[in-house]
């Protein structure tokens, strides 16, 4: 008898079908609900009795009101059960390690070589004290001094800090700098307004606020490059600084970025790159030969190193000659036979953060860069372009969506999609589209708040992807579109493989309702009482 | 591919980019390591190099703490669900919104509040964005500090808070520690919008007038700001009980390797009232009903800021920060559980009391140079040995350990001192290892 | 879902009669007949039954609405046991009949009024209730300018559920527009603000990622208010012009403003959180008061893009006439608007149409939107 062929039903002409993907669901109560009286995970080391008897009574010596009365309403779990639960709710995540990882477009979530992940984790990385004797970690200090030579020889900049949190650390160290610069030439007053544009990491604008800069937004130009004439218009000897991501958002290359900067230049700004979409022209194209002043690149997202669920992540930033006395310390040093930290810097903006950076981060970073060379980023780049004109094409070729702005142009590593014709034809928002996309095991990010592009819809491939994860991707929101016109109840509903289903939001937005933690949701359900 | 695309090559996918601005030739970087094993060679080779502290005996602390991880920690960190996961909705990344409830859940009760935050950069961050909120929230814009912070934490408040926010600082009593109640009173006004301290301070001694300084505040309408280490809260009272507004800190300690300082995150909490909730920059998760009963669904909480009266203060700005430490946190509260909390800080306390009275036995040797109690570090000072803390450093390496922080340089009228810190792996035998070779060191 | 709620409907049956003919507006009775001649048939009541269905008939959901075809109809077609009242006379209603009808589901305490119609039913409704009650549209008209109506009835319909359900219960303030329709049969568009109706309007889940939400309309229209009144000075006048970003500046000093007209203030600098007071010099003033006021004194002009078209100048404050403009200067024109309202114009200049092209020439190029405090966009304005 013949065995029956499983394999003819999972493909059509060819092409594999859409996947009939579930999402782990555990249905998982709320930690505190698996509490049991007396139950423990980890037992601390008891103190010896010679110990304890020596010192007695510690908390004798605290005044009553500082001697906490009742032990912390934590829950008590046994160790497997506090691991059973927290597996249950990793396996309720999408990660980068489990799907076609490119809807979430500008946050480039490319593979993560797991070999770097066990390098970050290495005790002689892990079990490292931040000030111990410098003698004792030559080692970690070697490895931020070569990385910082490698992120100089990619964007042409004399010197990098690594000590950033993360982008928008990166980007509010650098109006920090930008600030210092002014103040040492006695401009600071004068200078109180910073450029930038919509579709640049709304962290630009964010974070010079914070500083205390007046904002001032450009559009783009009707074919959707940002707009000489609009800068022209916005800069004057007001002006300290141009901040733009570039390319932008939507993905399109400012061909005219000298110009700008030029422009920024002669008006004496300063220019600053956010080069949180530099994935696509890794040795394409440098922040240096369009002269900017700074730039920042944001480790986990170009260099590798993985998400985490919203960080850690690293910020590295990086200025010409003339700014370089500003950098945060404190820098690395190498004097040609030793690494050491150099504090000994007046002029410093000072100290971002406790100690030198997310640094098992920016080991990450190091290795993947070390296990590509020139040749292999300039690959990265060219094939995250490629990957992502594919997609583009594909994406184009399902009715209801559109790419705004440089029409029949290509983009660099993202693109920013709209549903409006679709929205408009069947009433079906984005969000929803890529809510019933979950229930094929993908998701999509739409834009930034407040949407500029209707219906919006962000995709990044990066050069993780093959053209068959591309092929499924486009065929899962292909799939999706096509039910938005003949059964539109069924995307509106959705999701319906995910974790759970239809989240109702209204009490997040009420503050008689809104819950943080479980012991505030108790008092808001009346189960419990002040 | 290419075809599809309608291109010969990659390079004109590049159309948008002027001539002059490529690249002419490739980078000058170092020769690749193709194959995983040269890589990973490569890698330890250098990392070789280092001796870390669990090789040595290490004392130091001052913000990076070498407590001890529980092995359940790094499994669930190390997931590749929660460790590539990113930013997908409350539907396909349902287990991370959860998680990091669970993990301010949890710091709720430690803290006493009913609101925290999903976690940001380090404490340094935290204490600077509270002390932002607390001006935006009264509409002031001065600041009183207590001074024992580090110098560190002070250089990041001064470069956050310069838009238009003053920093003061507040004395001490150098014989306690404790700030100087008489100074806060003369240094406190309508123009104060927040009174800020630590709580166990930067050189290790617990603040014992929280309440007063707290009323004080209160009295003058300014916020109370307390930076605690949640670490200690099993067996302190939180600062909310005693009048603190917002407390914030580093979770570090809650299950993170040190890293090389790369372990930190920083808490910020505060009641569960509409204005100070609105003033949060960072991402709060919520818990939601869904479409089914009985389900748990989550998502962030945003509420409407109407009033601008006091919101001129600026901004500030959310991004990627430090959330698989916020979930590592919440599972080192979980496995510690009330009572693991409790005993852990007790055991903190005596490990410290233990090493103080041991160093003070020592000749030339002052430990705790500040009369009060002391949580898990304290300063010890070496000017009656006649050496620098440097050399006393530089010999302890020898032996194999890590003397404190050197506190010279950034507090000189402490004279010769340096933070020691001491926690639960560190055993009686340990103390005694440090203790001996400071005695032979200073005679 | 507990409910427990009034929903009023009113369905104008005429509206939109006209467009599918080629009739611009439905309004007046000559335009009506010849419509129907013409073959139209009535699409509103399509439309709200395509809204109402959107909405389940559950016991404590009761729905006030008129006889027939203005309203009665449409939700017994839905399977709602509505409450009839008033009366009209079929085929024949007009104005009047909405006007009543919206006055008595006022007096009834309607949570919301739905209704389909267009920019002539909304004026109606307005003049009515003013901004008393909460109002939506499903869109049944051939020019929709105001801002009160959902996308499509579908939409209005999942608005209303969802409200009524209390699953939103955010507000907006959404402008009526008053069009010219003989202008606009004879080929050019002429609107002006008419007014303001409370709207639902559904704050969309927030995909808070990687940054917090925007802020709100009305946080943003405060944070605009603030920005303005900070920089003013005691010696200047200020001509403020319609709409509701400039009502929110004259709010912030204290001072009432007529919502449609342009009045002239000051601005005094007191000591204290609340820093300025503001004082009415003039309300609703024409070009020659203008004029008059002005005459050598320092002042600058306050505009905000009214309607979906973005005219700063030439639509609804034509007292700011090409003389005031020439008075005043480029240089002391203040432009508001939401980043919201910009968005909406989809890349579209701002436009300005005084009158005169010399003025609307020197008005044009780029201009400096101030979009919240202590930010502005750059912004081109045109003219055609």
């Amino acid at each position: 008898m013949a065995q029956e062929d499983i394999t003819r039903h999972r493909y059509t002409n060819g092409k594999p079908n859409l996947r009939r993907f579930h999402q782990a669901k555990w249905d998982e109560p709320i930690i505190f609900e698996l509490s049991c009286e007396g139950q423990r995970g980890i037992l601390v080391p008891e103190i010896e009795e010679e110990v304890k008897e020596q010192v007695g009574d510690v908390l004798a010596d605290l005044p009553g009101y500082m001697r906490r009365k009742e032990p912390p309403g934590l829950p008590e779990l046994s160790q497997p059960q506090v691991l059973r639960h927290y597996v249950r709710l990793s396996q309720e995540n999408l990660g980068a390690d489990l799907n076609v990882e490119i809807g979430q477009g500008t946050c480039t979530m490319k593979y993560s070589p797991k070999v770097n992940d066990q390098l970050a984790g290495h005790p002689k990385l892990a079990d490292l004290h931040p000030l111990q004797d410098e003698e004792t970690v030559q080692g970690i200090l070697e490895i931020m001094f070569r990385f910082e030579q490698i992120l100089k020889e990619i964007s042409g900049m004399d010197r990098f800090s690594l000590q950033p949190a993360a982008g928008s650390a990166a980007i509010y160290a650098n109006v920090s700098m930008i600030r210092a610069y002014h103040e040492s030439r006695g401009e600071a007053g004068q200078r109180d307004e910073v450029i930038t544009t919509i579709f640049s990491h709304p962290s630009n604008a964010a974070c010079a606020q914070t500083a205390g800069y007046k904002v001032i937004t450009l559009y783009p130009d009707e074919d959707g490059y940002p707009d000489l004439d609009a800068l022209k218009a916005a800069v004057s000897e007001r002006t300290a600084a141009l901040m733009i991501t570039n390319p932008e958002d939507t993905g399109i290359f400012n061909p005219r970025i000298e110009e700008f900067v030029s422009v920024v230049h002669d008006a004496g700004g300063l220019c600053a790159y956010d080069q949180a979409n530099a994935n696509g022209i890794l040795g394409i194209t440098r922040a240096k030969d369009a002269g900017f002043d700074l730039c920042h690149f944001n480790l986990h997202k170009t260099f590798s190193s993985p998400h985490g669920c919203g960080g850690p992540g690293a910020g590295a930033g990086g200025v010409t000659k003339e700014l370089e006395r500003f950098l945060p310390v404190p820098v690395i040093a190498f004097d040609g036979e030793r690494y050491s930290l150099d504090y000994e810097r007046p002029d410093s903006v000072g100290k971002l953060r406790p100690f030198y950076g997310y640094v098992p981060v920016v080991l990450r970073a190091y290795a993947w860069v070390m296990s590509l060379g020139a040749e292999g980023l300039r690959e990265v780049a060219e094939i995250a372009v490629l990957n992502n004109n594919y997609l583009l094409k594909k994406m184009l070729e399902i009715p209801g969506v559109s790419a705004p702005y440089a029409k029949g142009k290509r983009r660099i590593e993202q693109a920013r999609y709209s549903w409006e014709e679709l929205a408009q034809e069947t009433g079906i928002h984005s969000e929803e589209l890529g809510v019933r996309a979950a229930d094929f095991g993908v998701h999509y990010w739409t834009s930034h708040h407040p949407f500029v592009v209707p219906e919006p819809c962000t995709l990044e491939p990066t050069e993780s992807c093959s053209k068959d994860d591309l092929d499924e991707y486009v065929g899962v929101l292909a799939h999706v579109a096509e039910e938005a016109r003949t059964d539109p109840e069924l995307v509106r509903t959705a999701p319906h493989n995910s974790t759970v289903h239809t989240i109702d939001h209204s009490p997040l937005d009420d503050p008689s309702q809104g819950a943080m933690t479980w012991r505030a949701y108790l008092k808001k359900i009346g189960r419990k009482t002040e | 591919m290419l075809e599809e695309v309608g291109t010969q090559s990659a390079e004109d996918l590049y159309e948008d980019v002027p001539e002059r601005l490529r690249l002419k030739g490739s980078m000058n970087l170092p020769q690749p390591l193709l194959s995983e094993y040269e890589l990973k060679r490569h890698v330890e080779g250098i990392l070789a190099k280092n001796e870390s502290a669990a090789e040595y005996l290490s004392f130091l602390g001052a913000g990076c703490y070498q407590h001890h991880v529980p092995a359940v920690c790094d499994e669930v960190n190390r997931r590749g669900e929660f460790l590539t996961a990113y930013a997908g909705e409350p539907y396909d990344d349902h287990g991370r919104f959860q998680a990091l409830f669970e993990y301010a859940s949890s710091m709720g009760e430690l803290l006493n509040m009913d609101v925290v935050n999903v976690p940001t950069y380090d404490g340094f961050q935290a204490m600077a964005t509270s002390l932002r909120m607390a001006c935006r929230l009264t509409g002031r814009r001065e600041v009183l500090i207590a001074r024992t912070i580090s110098a560190d934490l002070l250089s990041r408040i001064r470069d956050y808070c310069k838009p238009n926010i003053t920093v003061k600082l507040v004395g001490y009593d150098p014989k306690t520690g404790q700030l100087d109640l008489d100074a806060l009173k003369a240094k406190i006004s309508d123009r104060t919008s927040a009174v800020c301290f630590e709580n166990p301070s930067y050189l290790g001694f617990l603040e014992v007038h929280g309440h007063e300084i707290s009323q004080i505040a209160h009295d003058h309408g300014a916020i109370c700001v307390v930076g605690a280490d949640p670490i200690s809260l099993g067996v302190l009272t939180p600062p909310a009980d005693y009048g603190a507004d917002i407390v914030c800190g580093d979770i570090q300690p809650l299950g993170m390797h040190m890293q090389f300082g790369g372990g930190q995150a920083g808490y910020i909490a505060t009641r569960d009232e509409e204005e100070y909730v609105a003033e949060y920059p960072s991402r709060l998760f919520g818990i939601a009903p869904t479409s089914v009963p009985g389900e748990y669904g989550f998502g962030d909480v945003a509420y409407e800021r109407t009033s601008f009266a006091v919101r001129e203060e600026g901004k500030e700005w959310v991004g990627t920060a430090a959330a698989l430490w916020g979930i590592t946190a919440g599972v080192y509260l979980a496995l510690m559980g009330p009572q693991g909390m409790v005993e852990i800080g007790e055991g903190l306390m005596s490990r410290s009391r233990y090493a103080m009275l041991e160093m003070d036995k020592i000749e030339g040797v002052k430990a705790p140079v500040f009369r009060s109690p002391h949580f898990r570090e304290f300063v010890a000072n070496f000017d009656g040995t006649g050496k620098t803390v440097a050399e006393i450093n530089k010999a302890l390496l020898t032996r194999k350990i890590f003397g404190g922080k050197d506190l010279t340089m950034e507090l000189p009228e402490l004279g010769k001192s340096a933070l020691y810190c001491v926690t639960e792996v560190h055993t009686q035998d340990d103390i005694d290892r440090l203790v001996t070779a400071l005695k032979e060191i200073v005679d | 879902m507990v409910m427990d709620k009034k929903l009023g409907l009113i369905v104008n049956p005429i509206a939109g009669i006209g467009g599918r003919v080629g009739l611009k507006g439905s309004d007046g009775a000559e335009v009506q007949r010849k419509a129907l001649k013409l073959g139209a048939v009535r699409q509103s009541l399509n439309r709200a039954i395509r809204a109402l269905e959107r909405i389940e008939p559950v016991d404590d959901l009761e729905i006030v609405t008129y006889p027939g075809e203005m309203g009665e109809d449409a939700a017994r077609a839905c399977g709602f046991a509505p409450t009839v009242i008033g009366s009209i006379i079929p085929g024949g209603t007009t104005r009047e009949d909405t006007i009543s009808a919206a006055r008595e589901m006022l007096e009834l305490g309607v949570d919301l009024l739905l209704f389909a119609g267009g920019d002539g039913t909304a004026r109606d409704i307005y003049n009515a209730t003013g901004e008393r009650m909460v109002v939506l549209g499903i869109p049944a008209g051939v020019k929709i300018h105001s801002a009160v109506h959902a996308i499509n009835p579908v939409s209005a319909g999942n608005l209303a559920g969802s409200y009524l359900q209390g699953r939103t219960s955010a507000l907006r303030e959404a402008e009526v527009m008053d069009v010219d329709e003989e202008a606009f049969r004879q080929g050019f568009v002429s609107a002006k603000l008419y007014g303001c109706l409370r709207v639902p309007f559904q704050r969309r889940w927030l995909q808070g990622r990687k940054a917090p939400s925007s802020p709100g309309e009305q946080a943003a229209m405060v944070a605009i208010a603030a920005d303005v009144v900070s920089r003013m000075a005691d010696d200047w006048l200020y001509v403020i012009g319609p709409g509701t970003t400039t009502r929110a500046i004259t709010a912030r000093l204290g001072l009432d403003k007529t919502l449609v007209g342009v009045d002239v203030i000051r601005a005094e600098r007191r000591e204290g959180k609340e820093a300025w007071l503001g004082e009415l010099a003039a309300a609703d003033v024409n070009e020659s008061q203008l004029l008059a006021l002005l005459g050598g004194r320092k002042a600058k002009i306050v505009v905000t893009p009214i309607g979906g078209q973005g005219y700063i100048f030439g639509r609804g404050n034509q007292q700011i006439s090409p003389d005031v403009l020439a008075t005043v200067g480029k240089d002391n024109v203040i432009v508001v608007s939401t980043s919201a309202k910009i968005h909406s114009l989809g890349g579209r200049p701002l436009l300005v149409d005084t009158g005169d092209r010399a003025v609307d020439s020197m008005l044009s190029g780029y201009t400096n939107v101030v979009s919240g405090y202590n930010e502005r966009i750059v912004y081109k304005v045109s003219y055609c």
